[in-house]
């Protein structure tokens, strides 16, 4: 009923319309129509133009901008030393080996749990709701925002498990907020392993858990590992949650221990730019630090971006 | 004995299978756990105060005598500096996406895509340093205002922090457009503008919705670019130069002076339960639409 209606109003729409190759009245238009089409047309374009390269202008103009201001600063003592003199002077040292300690905690609890999930998602997940509650739990987890997953890791990890402002605690607060991206990243290497692979292995007899781990992983490893770097640069830059579990103001020297608090840099520089009494001898040092984490989140996530790429390419 | 061998495989076949499970569940556990303690460190507050004080109350003076815990300055703030950002990052990032869609030769727009991923890798504390020394200054002394910290020079670089979100999803679901639907514009005879903002746009303004509604998620969300620039003044905002305080970088700056279990902590807590709902509500928002997607 429904499609001989259709039909019947497609052939009322055709004979409306002029045949084809016969030029079309174009005289009910306003006068100068075409003129502002074309108008629109090269305003639009120019206008797209110009916003890209507006972008592209605000991102070269702070990174020249930082390292203009931080290039003096940097030297072989200043991320070799650790902060002197209630931290006007010195280096960052204790920051940045703090920083290390806090991805490496964080990655210890979230890439094995996330690779998991990943492979329990794309391998054994058969559908039903089990599934679909992880799937709800993994996005609801990514739209957190990271103050609010410090306020959680402050309640659950420094005070229920009483592990206290700790890099332990602020690690793990990390590793629950990069934990999503290592499941989409690390789903998304697993559903690239074509089938065929997974196929030929159970042919010849190996179990499906053979299957996973002698044949799906490794397979899929380095685009696994690549997912891994980019969390990692996230990891790097963020503050908002190590703040109130693991990151403080100041600390005498490096943590020794999981339950020992860290400096590290993102909170660094905060701690530099807002909580300075003695700005004229600061600011270098803050620029300086601004220019260090710069170099490690964005040399963490380059590199990331160019394994990808690279791996792109090779599955062309 | 082949059964004792199956027996053995199938043991073996369930044991990686129970033990993969197990620990993926973990997610859905540490979900729970934020909620739970979320709403245990939250909710005491309504022991010191009733919700309609919470979230009327237009004085916040979490630490005089009586204590006062009125929200509305802080969850205007937020508000205020979401819709701003958005208004100036959403059309932006379209704009954007676009441009690499529809505009951009194919040679060069791996390049452009590059510029937009690393100015999203951009560490949020750096954004706001840039707050502080470069943009606070300029506006103050431009606009001869008290300070250059305020509402604006938030949500401009909170506009920046969102754009590389916004602009990636957008392209993707533009990118999604069946080439037929702007072969068959041209052919009618429509310029590139009226393919673009009549053929192209509507027909991937579900995915841009989703990109758009991410965006204000990680605009409500950020902390350090206002914490940094915002100004941290608990007053409703009557111009974009005013200063503001909101929710994020409340919690922010009075999370370390607070003794645990006193009301303060509590109603910090109860704004993280604050932030969090919107979050979810918003979330659920994309789930929706990303379904209708999936149905058409």
């Amino acid at each position: 009923m429904k499609k001989a209606g259709c039909e019947g109003g497609s052939k009322a729409l055709l004979a409306s319309q002029p045949s084809l190759g016969e030029p079309r009245d174009m005289s009910g238009l306003r006068p100068g129509y075409a003129v502002w089409r074309k108008i629109t047309d090269s305003l639009s374009t120019f206008l797209l133009w110009a916003a890209m390269a507006f972008v592209a202008a605000v991102l070269c103009s702070i990174i020249a901008f930082l390292a203009a201001k931080g290039g003096g600063t940097l030297s072989w003592e200043f991320v070799t030393e650790p902060p002197r003199n209630g931290m006007t002077e010195g280096g960052i040292v204790t920051p940045i080996v703090g920083t290390l300690q806090l991805i490496l905690v964080s990655m210890c609890f979230a890439f094995p749990v996330g690779v998991t999930t990943a492979v329990y998602f794309n391998e054994y997940a058969r559908g039903g709701a089990l599934k679909k509650t992880l799937r709800l739990a993994m996005r609801s987890l990514a739209s957190i925002p990271s103050v609010v997953l410090g306020l959680f890791g402050l309640a659950f990890f420094c005070a229920f498990l009483r592990f206290g402002t700790s890099l332990l605690s602020a690690g793990l607060t990390l590793g629950c907020m990069v934990l999503p991206t290592i499941v989409t990243a690390s789903e998304t290497a697993l559903a690239n392993v074509p089938q065929d692979y997974r196929d030929a292995a159970r042919a010849l007899g190996a179990t499906e858990w053979q299957t996973i781990y002698g044949v799906v992983l490794p397979t899929a490893f380095p685009g696994i590992i690549t997912g891994g770097i980019l969390s990692v640069g996230r990891v790097a830059g963020e503050t908002a949650p190590i703040m109130f579990t693991g990151a403080v103001y100041f600390a005498p020297g490096f943590a020794r221990n999981l339950f020992d608090s860290v400096m590290a840099l993102p909170y660094h520089v905060y701690v530099l730019a807002t909580a300075g009494t003695n700005i004229e001898r600061t600011t270098p040092l803050q620029y300086g630090t601004i220019l260090v984490l710069l170099a490690v989140v964005l040399g963490i996530s380059i590199t990331g971006m160019a394994a990808r790429s690279r791996l792109r390419k090779d599955v062309l | 004995m082949p059964g004792r061998e199956e027996g053995r495989r199938n043991l073996s076949e369930a044991a990686p299978r129970r033990v993969i499970t197990a620990v993926a569940m973990s997610g859905i556990l540490v979900m729970v756990f934020i909620l739970l303690f979320l709403m245990k460190e939250g909710m005491p507050i309504l022991r010191d105060a009733s919700i309609t004080e919470l979230a009327a109350g237009r004085l916040w003076y979490p630490v005089s005598s009586p204590p006062l815990f009125g929200m509305m300055p802080l969850i205007a703030g937020s508000m205020a500096v979401t819709l701003v950002s958005s208004v100036l990052a959403i059309p932006f990032g379209v704009a954007l996406a676009l441009f690499l869609t529809e505009i951009c030769p194919k040679r060069i727009s791996g390049f452009f895509k590059i510029t937009l991923e690393i100015l999203g890798f951009l560490p949020s504390v750096v954004l706001g340093f840039i707050g502080m020394t470069v943009i606070a200054p300029y506006l103050q002394v431009r606009l001869e205002l008290l300070s250059g910290l305020n509402l604006m020079n938030a949500s401009m670089l909170l506009g920046v922090m969102i754009l590389p979100t916004v602009a990636t999803l957008s392209e993707e679901s533009l990118h999604a457009v069946p080439q037929s639907q702007r072969d068959a514009s041209y052919a009618l005879g429509a310029t590139r503008c009226e393919t673009m903002f009549k053929v192209v746009l509507p027909g991937a303004s579900r995915g841009i919705a989703q990109a758009a509604i991410l965006g204000v998620m990680r605009s409500l969300g950020e902390t350090m670019v206002v914490l940094m620039a915002s100004g941290g003044a608990a007053l409703l905002p009557e111009s974009v130069f005013d200063p503001v305080r909101p929710l994020t970088s409340a919690v922010a700056a009075e999370m370390g002076e607070t003794s645990v279990g006193s009301g303060h902590y509590h109603a910090l807590f109860f704004m993280g339960c604050i932030l969090l709902l919107f979050t979810l509500v918003l979330n659920v928002l994309v789930i929706k639409i990303e379904s209708r997607r999936e149905a058409n």
